[in-house]
């Protein structure tokens, strides 16, 4: 086995009365792809900004090529040549800088001098993208113009130009289609050639026994298992994560008759949203299945009125309305929970109480003025139909996992007269459990005659919960499929523009 | 250690500052700690402590209102001048001004939500807009009883002893004015934090975007904490007027800073961490009293605006401090 080239020891890192991490271990060697894998809340994230300088330990000790290190600054990090590409390309990213200009951005900052040849600057960002294999991208091109699977290649190559030695992805894949993955992973593939130690942090476990060569399972804070990808397999690696055997549930849906329409769009447009129609009936959980980018999450804010329609009809149980705005959407009877939760679905610094009762507040007053016990009563009462994971109804949601933060966003939503529930990517970033308990939720609702729009990119999640699937590509719904013919293999041609022959074979997303 | 110590200013920092300025000057002054100086100290902070109280509700929705100042002192002016000038009825010398206030407060709402001016930038340019106003209206002068007018002849009317009690005057032992503030505050509290309404302002300014979702008209609210913050000037405006009994031009100029710093010393008030109507009224009594304090210490009035700016970038520092220390611990 080559020469280790990253160590951390025994790392623990609590946050008031949180304790993140326990006893965080890692072992990188060189020219290694070392998958990180856990469920949300189980230190992995702590533990990589330790690592890059974000956080201080508060115990532990990281060793680099058996020399300690102690990092006071994400810069102290860089030095040292731990380098991170975040899922969130854009904060890395200076948009109005050349691709060349941000691929030495770390050199601007570090070199001494007064002046930069524009020539070398160019010579040396060619370099780092052509050792990628990378040759599609225009130096001269202003940064804000790449899509962001080429703009992860820039902060890439960044890490290149510097003596890197382990290149930390945090859940790169999450907003990349198919064929961007597939190219992502031929880059991380040269890197490992290159000997550079790549720690690889997903939730989609096909990925993992695609591309790493060890994976390390964290839970509650604890390294559970270094082990090299031969020996395991996906359900070790779930069981590993979760502390239980877990089984994979499909085709739990309860049998059901098409019952009334209650949501209708007829020709719906708006920017890129071209002719959407569609029904859905009580009872019923429609999937819109589609890559990033296809429109879903626009045509969920459509419906709801946050971006009201140009042009087009919505009706409710029949009647028509006009949604100018979600307080319009609301009253009719139509709920929303948005992909991004943290930014659009949650008051973060609130607590659990006034998240859950404000879209609903006016049965919480009384002669004017909020009846708090109410209040109280009702917000248990989520937080135990919900299962949420909280001591106190006054806890702010910012303490939560993420999965906790998810019921709470759904919570909001329990207590109305809804008749719609518009779900976009419910499960984005939580946990095998949590997720679980979404999805039954979701069939929950359904047997309760709810008619349910369920858009999701996660087509394992899509088969398993709806009884139609929409596709999606390119603001148009192309294809419907029954839920007996939906496969993986058919949603997924048709999602990347029908055109797309795939070779490759089932590619099983399921994701953790 | 400097964590909890920035936690213990944040929650105490405002109080234990007040109770250690009353110490000091009670040791120092034997005039300090008289119920009349304290009278005298609770009647000096009510203007801005009611001007402070429109700030809070713009800060509360994650706006800043820069124009209360202009709009005080545009309010102080137009209320004198329809004593003196028009000689009008009480009722409408009390009504036109708050009109005005409305009237500034939706103009500020269409700069930020119609056109989307940034908060602090909009109010910026209306807080010159409205100073170049009431300097127009009055042609730079101040007005005061049987004024020499510019048309020729005197003013026709006075300040009426009704109107002048509201800001002269005692109840129940305790002057009017400090009565005024006491009540603005209270109903100021009880509608922030127990109504509807102020549950929705909050949530508006700490995530417009969910607001929006969870049905809130963002822009009708942003509109309405300005309206407020407008009538809040105004009524101080009126204060003002009765308080010296004349139209000084440029009277809430000054008060600016003073209310800014009140709120945010009223952030750190038992550990509220956001605006709110309690910790604006002590912020303001802690600036009221250092600033009592240093007077019966002769301190020269020209070197106050070195204890009001030290005073706002200590609470500023707390706050923003204590924010940065939170929300790294948080983001797990």
């Amino acid at each position: 086995m080559s020469e280790v080239v990253l160590e951390m020891k025994k790392m623990s890192k609590s946050f008031g009365k949180v304790t993140a991490l326990k006893n965080g271990e890692l072992v990188v060697h060189k020219g290694e792809i070392h998958a990180l894998l856990g469920a949300n809340g189980a230190g992995k994230s702590t533990l990589m900004k330790i690592l890059s300088g974000v956080y201080r330990q508060d115990q532990g000790e990281i060793l680099i090529n058996h020399e300690k290190a102690t990092f006071q600054h994400p810069s102290d990090a860089k030095e040292k040549g731990i380098f991170c590409v975040y899922q969130e390309v854009d904060t890395a990213i200076v948009p109005q800088l050349t691709v060349a200009e941000n691929i030495m951005l770390d050199r601007f900052s570090q070199e001494k001098g007064w002046y930069f040849s524009r020539k070398d600057l160019h010579r040396q960002a060619q370099e780092a993208l052509t050792l990628l294999d990378v040759n599609d991208i225009d130096l001269n091109q202003a940064a804000s113009k790449l899509s962001l699977a080429k703009k992860q290649l820039v902060l890439i190559a960044r890490a290149l130009v510097q003596t890197t030695k382990v290149i930390i992805f945090d859940e790169p894949t999450a907003p990349l289609s198919h064929r961007e993955a597939e190219k992502l992973f031929h880059v991380i593939r040269q890197l490992r050639v290159k000997g550079i130690g790549c720690i690889f942090i997903t939730h989609r476990l096909p990925e993992v026994f695609a591309i790493a060569d060890v994976v390390t399972v964290m839970r509650d804070g604890c390294r559970i298992s270094t082990v090299p990808i031969a020996q395991i397999t996906q359900e070790m690696v779930i069981e590993q994560m979760l502390g239980e055997v877990w089984h994979e549930e499909r085709n739990v849906l309860h049998s059901y008759k098409r019952g009334e329409e209650v949501l209708a769009l007829k020709n719906l447009n708006l920017g890129k949203l071209q002719n959407i129609s569609l029904n859905v009936y009580e009872g019923e959980v429609v999937g819109i299945a589609g890559l990033v980018g296809a429109g879903k999450t626009e045509l969920a804010k459509t419906i709801f009125g946050n971006t009201p329609a140009a042009s087009g009809e919505i009706r409710v149980s029949g009647k028509k309305i006009q949604v100018k705005h979600p307080k319009t959407a609301i009253a009719c009877g139509i709920t929303h929970i948005p992909e991004e939760r943290r930014k659009e679905g949650l008051f973060i610094n609130e607590t659990i109480s006034k998240n859950v009762t404000f879209p609903q507040l006016k049965k919480y007053v009384k002669g004017g003025f909020i009846n708090r016990k109410a209040e109280r009563k009702a917000t248990e009462e989520v937080i135990s139909t919900l299962q949420v994971k909280a001591n106190d109804v006054d806890v702010e949601v910012n303490h939560l996992s993420g999965g906790n933060q998810q019921k709470i966003v759904i919570g909001k939503w329990l207590s109305s007269e809804a008749k719609v529930y518009l779900f976009d990517e419910p499960t984005k970033g939580v946990d095998i459990g949590a997720k679980r308990e979404i999805l039954k939720l979701i069939q929950q609702l359904a047997k309760e005659g709810k008619a349910i729009l369920y858009f999701s990119s996660e087509i394992q999640e899509l088969l398993t919960v709806c009884h139609r699937v929409l596709v999606m590509y390119d603001g148009k719904i192309v294809k419907e499929f029954a839920q007996k013919e939906a496969t993986q293999e058919k949603i997924l041609l048709y999602a990347s523009g029908g055109k797309e022959v795939n070779h490759e074979g089932p590619i099983d997303r399921i994701s953790i | 250690m400097k964590d909890q110590l920035i936690a213990f200013l944040f929650k105490y920092g405002a109080i234990t500052l007040l109770i250690l300025i009353i110490f000091y000057f009670t040791s120092v002054s034997p005039f300090f700690l008289t119920y009349d100086n304290f009278s005298d100290i609770l009647r000096s902070i009510s203007i801005v402590t009611v001007l402070a109280l429109g700030v809070t509700f713009t800060l509360v929705v994650d706006g800043f209102d820069l124009s209360v100042g202009s709009t005080m002192s545009l309010a102080t002016v137009f209320t004198a001048s329809l004593m003196v000038w028009y000689d009008l009825p009480l009722w409408l010398v009390l009504l036109l001004p708050i009109i005005v206030g409305v009237l500034v407060g939706l103009f500020n709402s269409f700069l930020i939500v119609v056109i989307g001016i940034p908060d602090l930038l909009a109010t910026l340019s209306s807080m010159y807009i409205v100073a170049g106003l009431y300097r127009t209206y009055t042609e730079g002068y101040s007005i005061y009883n049987h004024m020499p007018l510019t048309s020729g002849g005197t003013a026709i009317g006075e300040f009426s002893n009704a109107f002048l009690w509201i800001g002269q005057g005692h109840l129940l032992g305790i002057p009017v004015p400090v009565w005024i503030m006491i009540i603005l505050v209270l109903a100021s509290y009880c509608f922030l934090n127990y109504t509807r309404w102020g549950r929705i302002f909050y949530m508006t300014g700490g995530n417009a975007e969910a607001a929006t979702l969870s049905g809130v008209k963002v822009k009708k609210i942003k509109c309405m904490a300005y309206v407020i913050s407008g009538i809040f000037a105004s009524i101080a405006g009126i204060l003002f007027t009765s308080r010296v009994g004349s139209g000084q031009i440029d009277a809430g100029a000054p008060l600016l800073m003073e209310a800014v710093a009140a709120v945010f010393v009223g952030y750190s008030v038992l550990g509220a961490g956001k605006p709110n109507a309690l910790g604006t009224f002590f912020g303001a009594a802690v600036i009221g009293v250092l600033l009592n304090g240093l007077t019966i210490l002769n301190l020269p009035y020209y070197a106050f605006d070195i204890i009001k700016g030290t005073v706002l970038v200590l609470a500023l520092a707390v706050t923003y401090m204590y924010a940065k220390n939170k929300f790294s611990t948080n983001s797990l």
